[in-house]
């Protein structure tokens, strides 16, 4: 593996220009008022309660994810290319659902395999043939990206049934004006501040015809033991809407209601943070306590919208990712603006094979496993983990993808031995309503800890940055 | 607003105002044990504790004695007391998570601080300081809710519910912590109106913070029908029936008028407003300050019933 791309350090030792102001601040400051400003947001983080959890740990219903003091920048051109490729994105993966729930023009073309459709377990037969309100299924997407080199961003992971994170990115610009604001005055920061904005414009113009002009949106939890509830009830205050859970919400004739203080009253749109199996114990899982009985039929009736829709996931799993080059030039005409990683499908024999004999320099991930869990990253792993998942590919081919082990570019993060480079990913969040795509400029950065780590997910010990995009 | 959310609300302030309470009614016990007794009497301050919190039957499946340790335990620390203060401010924090979108950034800092703080005290090897911290410690985190509510909600229907919660609870704990040491503690052998008699009423009052209320509403020595006169029917007194009655009448009525209508709850506090409102100090102790207030608390508890029914639910 060659030396990663440093986002601040050239590789001749010199500042990118972008990070010039931050690069001598570091200089000037001292670790120790780093270490205290780190002390203060951590206990900012704890009191607001931003905390999350970890799913088999006893102990730690309530956790914080580590977060990081030193900001990652971007510059403004670099932005708007990313930017635009998230957009494509975006389309194509509404265009490819609309499509497997309707004509499914793309298999007829023989552009992807059938069973990429119908052997997927997030493809949602209930869905077939079922117009979705203005023919939008993914409203919020959540598009996970690296970065190799200067201008090489990769697409890693779309993640478009319910995605999380955008509190942390929004708790992590106010904590870091709380904290630093000196170095914001040196920066022309673009806002952050303005996606729950975005998210209910989104939101609201996808609600069903049938609604009022103004329409009621709720946000659809799990409950307060979900791991992601503070998110949930963090972006519900700052929408304005009901934080609603399953009881909360009745379906009488095919309307959907809250229960209020003044009697049942209607709600247009859900933005659901409920996966699709607990939604509706008479559709889906019927043991379900966390959905509401009626909502499938309500749903079909075209008296509510839900968003993301339901069967979202047959978009986002690692076989179809290692389609969606293919799949963007099918729907759009165009070419991908964004790389794919480049993709061993484990389920045909040559790229089993190859994936075999190449094993110790690949990573291999579950095609439908997420959250870093399941993973083999091989040239980190050790002898004893290889064969075993040779072992796990030998057995079941078709559940397992592989691709090479990108240099992930490294940020300078404020660890145990002082300011060193760290492996960074980014999830920018892409809205796409009935007028038009939002994005706001940054995303979350995540950032693995660990010296020489390329895991950042926060289950795995990753923790977060605040993310700059630069004005011009 | 959604039913939980106003559920939520309306306990969340209930369980902050029980934790208070019952750190007062601690507070107030462990001043009257230091009180110098008469030879061979024996008062049990630490059993008219438990009386007064209204969990004697609780109380008397986990331990056999009252005494300072058990009833300290259990009050303030029991897992098994689901009204013990740690358990008050526990479930407050739940309630407070499930409707963190309708509080404040200062309430919830306040209720998940408290949370926090509260940790730090372990029920078991507690020193007799650090028990009057941890005591001080509750009470400081009920008034920093209370305040923080106060300055920073909004005047609606969420502000009128946590109003609603802890006027109830208020009212409650006010006739309970009257009733008990009325009939409780004083020494059958004790003269009414002697030194023992004026120490327990003075600590009624300290259990409310009154005491100096007092002297400024009186103006004359503590007597049992001026106390009674203070926290039933005085209306400047904050912790009063009336006062109680007066507050929860007219957030009832915002409800009624903010949603445009009216029911039970409403048509029940107005009922028991004109009820104290007529009523005078020798009405009530002719007819006997015990069943007076035991029809109070019965009343109490059908208002909340029906503020349940009509909003919760």
């Amino acid at each position: 593996m060659t030396a990663a791309f440093d986002e601040m350090r050239a590789s001749d030792g010199s500042i990118r220009p972008a990070y010039a102001k931050l690069a001598q601040w570091l200089d000037r400051v001292p670790a120790d008022v780093l270490a205290y400003r780190r002390r203060e947001a951590e206990f900012i983080f704890r009191r607001m309660g931003i905390t999350f959890a970890v799913y088999g740990e006893a102990e730690a219903t309530e956790r914080l994810i580590p977060f990081d003091i030193i900001p990652r920048i971007l510059t403004a051109d670099e932005w708007t290319r990313l930017a635009k490729g998230l957009e494509q994105r975006i389309k194509a993966l509404n265009a490819y659902l609309s499509d497997i729930y309707s004509k499914r023009e793309i298999l007829r073309a023989g552009i992807v395999p059938d069973d990429l459709v119908f052997r997927n377990p997030a493809f949602r037969p209930e869905m077939n043939g079922k117009p979705v309100p203005h023919n939008i299924y993914v409203q919020i997407a959540g598009i996970d990206v690296v970065r190799t080199e200067a201008d090489t961003f990769y697409v890693l992971e779309d993640n478009t049934r319910v995605p999380s994170g955008v509190s942390y990115m929004l708790e992590n610009r106010e904590i870091m004006l709380r904290l630093f604001p000196e170095l914001f005055s040196g920066h022309r920061v673009a806002p952050v501040e303005t996606y729950t904005d975005d998210l209910l414009a989104t939101l609201k113009s996808v609600a069903p015809a049938s609604a009022p002009g103004d329409p009621t949106v709720v946000l659809l939890t799990p409950g307060i033991y979900n791991s992601a509830y503070f998110e949930h009830s963090f972006l519900a205050d700052k929408l304005g809407v009901e934080l609603v859970e399953g009881r909360d919400l009745l379906v009488k004739s095919n309307v959907v209601y809250m229960r209020t203080t003044e009697g049942p009253k209607r709600v247009d749109v859900i933005y659901r943070r409920v996966d699709d199996d607990f939604l509706d114990p008479l559709a889906f899982r019927p043991d379900s306590m966390l959905g509401v009985p009626g909502l499938m039929t309500a749903y079909h009736a075209g008296n509510v919208t839900l968003s993301n829709a339901v069967g979202t996931g047959a978009a986002d799993d690692k076989a179809v990712y290692s389609y969606m080059p293919e799949i963007v030039k099918f729907y759009l005409g165009e070419e991908p603006l964004l790389k794919n990683v480049p993709t061993w499908r484990c389920r045909e024999e040559a790229h089993l094979k190859e994936v075999l004999d190449r094993l110790p320099e690949l990573v291999v991930k579950e095609t439908h496993g997420s959250g870093g869990y399941g993973m083999l990253v091989g040239p980190m792993a050790d002898k004893k983990t290889i064969e075993t998942f040779r072992a796990k590919l030998k057995h079941s081919p078709a559940d397992f993808i592989a691709q090479p082990t990108l240099a992930l570019s490294t940020c300078p993060t404020f660890v145990e031995e002082g300011v060193a480079p760290r492996h960074v990913d980014l999830r920018p969040f892409v809205l796409y309503g009935r007028d038009r795509v939002r994005i706001v400029p940054g995303g979350l950065t995540r950032v693995a800890l660990k010296n020489g780590s390329l895991v950042v997910n926060s289950s795995q010990g990753g923790g977060t940055k605040d993310t700059w995009v630069l004005d011009r | 607003m959604l039913s939980r959310t106003a559920s939520n609300l309306y306990w969340l302030s209930r369980n902050m105002e029980r934790a208070e309470c019952l750190a007062r009614i601690l507070d107030a016990t462990s001043r009257l044990t230091s009180l110098p007794q008469a030879e061979g009497e024996t008062t049990n301050e630490w059993n008219s504790a438990i009386a007064t919190a209204a969990c004697m039957q609780s109380f008397k499946v986990n331990y056999e004695e009252a005494n300072e340790q058990s009833v300290i335990e259990f009050l303030a620390f029991s897992p098994y007391n689901p009204a013990s203060i740690r358990n008050c401010l526990e479930t407050a924090r739940q309630n407070a998570r499930a409707v963190r979108t309708a509080l404040t950034v200062e309430m919830w800092d306040a209720i998940n601080g408290a949370w926090h703080e509260l940790k730090k005290f372990n029920g078991k090897q507690l020193s007799h300081d650090d028990f009057t911290r941890f005591l001080s410690f509750v009470k400081q985190a009920s008034l920093a809710y209370d305040g923080s509510a106060y300055r920073t909600m909004l005047r609606n229907d969420a502000y009128w519910f946590s109003r609603l919660g802890i006027l109830i609870e208020r009212a409650d704990a006010t006739a309970r912590i009257l009733d008990v040491k009325y009939h409780v503690l004083l020494p059958e052998k004790e003269r009414v109106g002697g030194p023992l008699d004026y120490f327990q009423w003075a600590s009624i009052l300290r259990s409310v913070s009154a005491l100096t209320s007092y002297y400024w509403v009186y103006q004359e020595s503590v007597k049992p029908w001026l106390v009674a006169d203070l926290l039933i029917l005085n209306r400047q007194m904050p912790r009063s029936l009336a006062s109680c009655y007066e507050n929860l009448s007219r957030y009832l009525d915002d409800l009624a008028q903010f949603y445009g209508r009216q029911g039970n709850s409403q048509r029940l506090a107005r009922a028991m407003l004109t009820k104290l409102s007529n009523a005078t100090m020798e009405d009530i102790f002719q007819a006997g300050l015990h069943e007076f207030i035991g029809s109070f608390i019965a009343d109490n508890n059908r208002l909340g019933a029906a503020i349940a029914e009509q909003y919760l639910t």
